[in-house]
């Protein structure tokens, strides 16, 4: 009894976030009540008895794809009340299909029996899968032997969205601080240290000044590199507005 | 069988699972102009699958379907990545992720 009223909570929040995930106005609260639901379905999952998904759901969904559905939101300067103009239209149709869907489900759902003959399970009983305990023993032991590369593949599918994902966002800015490291090797000590001899009451703005190098700063700085423009011409304009 | 969905039975799951993809699909079609939503809904629709695996595996005893429900949740996490890399850029390059925007390549 108290496992279903468990159960029962937990569906009970999860259909209704899930409602509010579609029908919210801000799309900032849409991302919140969609943790709320994956939080719920976790529960779902801890319940069914499938106890590493379930961490695996919060882990990995609550922890950074929702987070990251969250920076796109706040990051990106939407017009949301332009996006909810066509609502009121689009609403019968999407509630036709909609119900169309959940009734041929039902009617599936209602005819629908398992075959008296089914085979056993390749992979052994649950729990059985070499003798482990737990659900993650039993998970690791199947996932590291009978799906291994499967296993690999999605490992790959996530190098490869990782990469793609970094090459679509980078962006090279023309005014990056970058650093040149062969021009740090081929510095000097003398370009970048002068040992002055001060006579007694006198500073060093007298002697020339100890702003190095002597020239001008645009003379040294190499264009695209610590604040310069990359462009030649815009490096000689701006070394034209300092001499004035 | 595990001793907890042995007392709530199959059918109550697969409810909570047929609820969710009904109101993923929907969620596509009321929110057809804000595509952020649109992937929302589809990680709902994913989600509902998900359930439906978990529930069948506790079910039948067996474990290949909670290997499924991580390739799934793998899945899910690299298209959502990506789609929202790709909504980054496309904003940066068009100022809009308006969808009826997104119609240059209807030639």
């Amino acid at each position: 009894m108290m496992v279903q009223l468990v159960f029962y909570v937990f569906a009970t929040i999860l259909v209704g976030s899930a409602a509010m995930v579609i029908t919210a106005r801000n799309p900032v609260h849409s991302v919140l009540f969609l943790i709320l639901a994956f939080f719920n379905a976790a529960g779902l999952f801890l319940v069914a008895g499938a106890e590493f998904l379930a961490m695996i759901l919060v882990i990995v969904y609550v922890g950074a794809v929702a987070v990251l559905f969250l920076f796109v939101v706040m990051m990106l300067d939407i017009d949301f009340t332009r996006m909810r103009e066509g609502l009121q239209r689009y609403a019968p149709i999407g509630a036709i299909v909609g119900c169309i869907l959940f009734v041929e489900l039902v009617m599936a759902g209602l005819h629908w029996g398992m075959s008296p003959v089914m085979p056993a399970p390749i992979t052994g009983g649950l729990g059985q899968v070499g003798g482990a305990a737990t659900n993650t023993g039993a998970l690791g032991n199947l996932i590291y032997t009978h799906y291994f590369l499967l296993f690999q593949l999605c490992g790959i599918v996530l190098l490869v969205a990782m990469i793609g994902a970094i090459t679509l966002t980078l962006r090279d800015r023309p005014m990056g601080r970058r650093q040149i490291i062969s021009r740090q090797h081929a510095r000097k000590r003398a370009e970048t240290l002068e040992m002055m001899t001060l006579p007694l009451g006198q500073g060093t703005d007298d002697n020339g000044g100890f702003i190095r190098p002597h020239g001008s700063y645009y003379d040294t700085a190499v264009p695209g590199s610590y604040g310069i423009p990359a462009s030649e011409n815009r490096a000689k304009d701006s070394r034209e507005g300092d001499a004035e | 069988m595990n001793a907890a969905i042995a007392q709530i039975g199959l059918g109550p799951y697969l409810t909570v699972s047929a609820a969710l993809l009904v109101l993923g699909v929907f969620g596509i079609f009321l929110n057809r102009k804000n595509i952020i939503i649109i992937m929302m809904s589809m990680e709902l629709i994913l989600l509902a699958a998900n359930l439906n695996l978990v529930a069948f595996s506790s079910v039948l005893g067996d474990l290949s379907g909670q290997v499924l429900t991580l390739f799934v949740l793998t899945i899910a996490a690299a298209e959502a990545a990506i789609g929202l890399a790709i909504l980054t850029v496309y904003f940066r390059n068009r100022g809009s992720i308006q969808v009826e925007d997104v119609a240059t390549m209807k030639g």
